[in-house]
């Protein structure tokens, strides 16, 4: 056990959370935005916005990974546009990995964003306005520091979904060591050359990690209720 | 002196009316806001603090609020709110909460004095009462010296002894910061004990203006007393027949004659008025 231990290869594990971490951060900032808005607009485009938005959820990443490996190759102008300008390539390159995560992933960082903000008391927010706070200072002093439930579940959430993807990655980045071999698409090619023990480890691992961090948030969010709230719920 | 004249159309559960006020309130005024619900008091309310718009104008000491062409955002507007729910922020101290509206430690320091707070300054909102709360809202909605003071049933949570307690409270303030005031109340004794003037919407419209007394006082003619109440139940006691009627907060037996009996029914609202000479006042 312990050798399989020693010359078990970490480096798709690591790529994993290292794409995840970088999505994580790049849809925070993109979300954040994205979510107030939503929660505070009357528009007729909210539902437009919001359909839109929750997309990647019910589309199979074999569909979101074709349109998205189309739109980043040399085929679509903004694939074209990158390798011409920039001379940047954004398919089977841990950049394009970055990219469609961040769309794949989008509503799991806008959704519980979005519910937490308007769950806030709507005269917590006015009585901000009349204090004499715009918008953004309102989000960051008053709406963010209330909803640190739904942050935390945004975030990890974020992350874990990202660390689990397996279609999107396999379409747009391929499986080249150390660029776009992340632990779920080596997990595949385990069980492809039917090198049954490395895909039970790896797979082991993702249990593991994955439990110890849902349980983190579901531990952190309860107390933060209970402080909150006064009640043990 | 504020200028308003405005005019909203509003979707209620009523249906569609038109909000339609036009009004003068003088400097350091205190009005009282009242009618039934769904009359438009808290949307003028609203309107007032720039939470909503409006069409038409609202001038405050020649300064523009509301204009053909401009309204004047919230932010800009100086005004103290106060919400029936408190609104405090819970993620911030008492202090904080005060601080919060601008850095004034000398003022808030004041008025948790003057409020009695002072030792709850380090506390969070959710470890306080009701009633600490709204006085922490109160003190909150001074910070910015408002010249208007508004104000939505901001006593309807608390228990009949908080309230009065609050009354001299709110009465102290707006004395102390010279602020004109208005307040949205259900509560005639309230309304008697803080207002100079008092405005009763119904439907969209000014139905009444005047001072308190002419208008909360509901005896008319010769009739010394007179209380509205709602007709709860109708009984028969051998051959006479009573009304059991709720008047404000007690609940009153009434002789009725038969015909009487037949032409009121449960759930009326009526007028109960006597013309007793004397009536005995005891503690």
């Amino acid at each position: 056990m312990i050798e399989i231990l020693q010359n078990l290869e970490f480096g798709p594990f690591l790529l994993s959370f290292k794409l995840a971490g970088i999505t994580t951060v790049i849809l925070f900032f993109v979300s954040l935005p994205l979510a107030w808005f939503l929660s505070q607009t009357k528009s007729k485009m909210k539902p437009y916005l919001e359909a839109i938005s929750a997309l990647p959820i019910v589309l199979p990443p074999s569909v979101l990974g074709f349109y998205i490996l189309w739109a980043l190759s040399h085929n679509s102008p903004i694939g074209a546009f990158f390798d011409e300008y920039f001379g940047i390539k954004l398919v089977f390159n841990f950049t394009g990995l970055v990219i469609a995560s961040c769309f794949y992933s989008l509503p799991f960082m806008v959704q519980p964003l979005q519910s937490g903000f308007e769950s806030i008391n709507k005269n917590m927010i006015e009585a901000s306005y009349v204090s004499g706070k715009n918008k953004i200072q309102t989000l960051l002093r008053v709406a963010l520091p209330n909803i640190k439930p739904s942050l935390l579940t945004a975030i990890i959430v974020t992350f874990a979904h990202t660390v689990g993807e397996f279609g999107v990655v396999l379409m747009v980045g391929g499986s080249i060591p150390k660029e776009t071999k992340v632990a779920s698409v080596a997990i595949y090619e385990f069980v492809e050359i039917l090198d049954y023990t490395s895909a039970h480890v790896y797979s082991a691992i993702m249990v593991i990690i994955s439990f110890i961090v849902l349980l983190s948030v579901y531990v952190f969010n309860h107390r933060f209720n209970k402080k909150l709230t006064g009640i043990d719920k | 002196m504020i200028n308003i004249d405005i005019k909203k159309r509003l979707h209620g559960s009523n249906g569609t009316m038109d909000l339609m006020v036009d009004l003068q309130i003088e400097k350091n005024d205190f009005v009282a806001l009242a009618g039934v619900s769904g009359s438009g008091k808290t949307t003028l309310l609203r309107i007032l603090a720039g939470l909503e718009t409006a069409d038409g104008e609202i001038h405050i000491d020649g300064e523009a609020w509301l204009d053909e062409n401009h309204c004047l955002v919230p932010q800009k507007r100086k005004i103290g709110f106060v919400f029936q729910d408190y609104a405090l922020f819970p993620n911030m101290s008492i202090e904080d909460n005060l601080l919060f509206v601008n850095k004034d430690k000398e003022l808030a320091k004041y008025l948790l004095e003057l409020t009695e707070l002072t030792e709850l300054g380090k506390r969070y909102p959710n470890s306080l009462s009701g009633g600490q709360k709204q006085r922490v809202s109160l003190c909150r909605a001074m910070m910015n010296r408002p010249k208007l003071l508004l104000m939505d049933e901001p006593l309807s949570a608390l228990d009949p002894a908080m309230r009065i307690k609050l009354q001299n409270e709110i009465l102290l303030l707006h004395k102390e910061f010279n602020t004109t005031t208005i307040m949205v109340s259900h509560d005639p004794s309230e309304i008697y004990r803080l207002a100079n003037r008092v405005i009763v919407l119904k439907e969209g419209l000014i139905l009444n203006d005047g001072n308190p007394r002419e208008i909360l006082l509901k005896t008319n003619g010769s009739q010394k007393f007179s209380f509205e109440g709602e007709i709860l139940n109708i009984i028969k006691v051998d051959v006479i027949y009573i009304a059991i009627i709720s008047i404000g907060q007690q609940i009153v037996e009434i002789v009725i004659s038969e015909e009487e009996s037949h032409h009121l029914k449960i759930g009326d609202t009526v007028n109960v008025g006597t013309k007793a000479f004397s009536p005995i006042i005891s503690k």
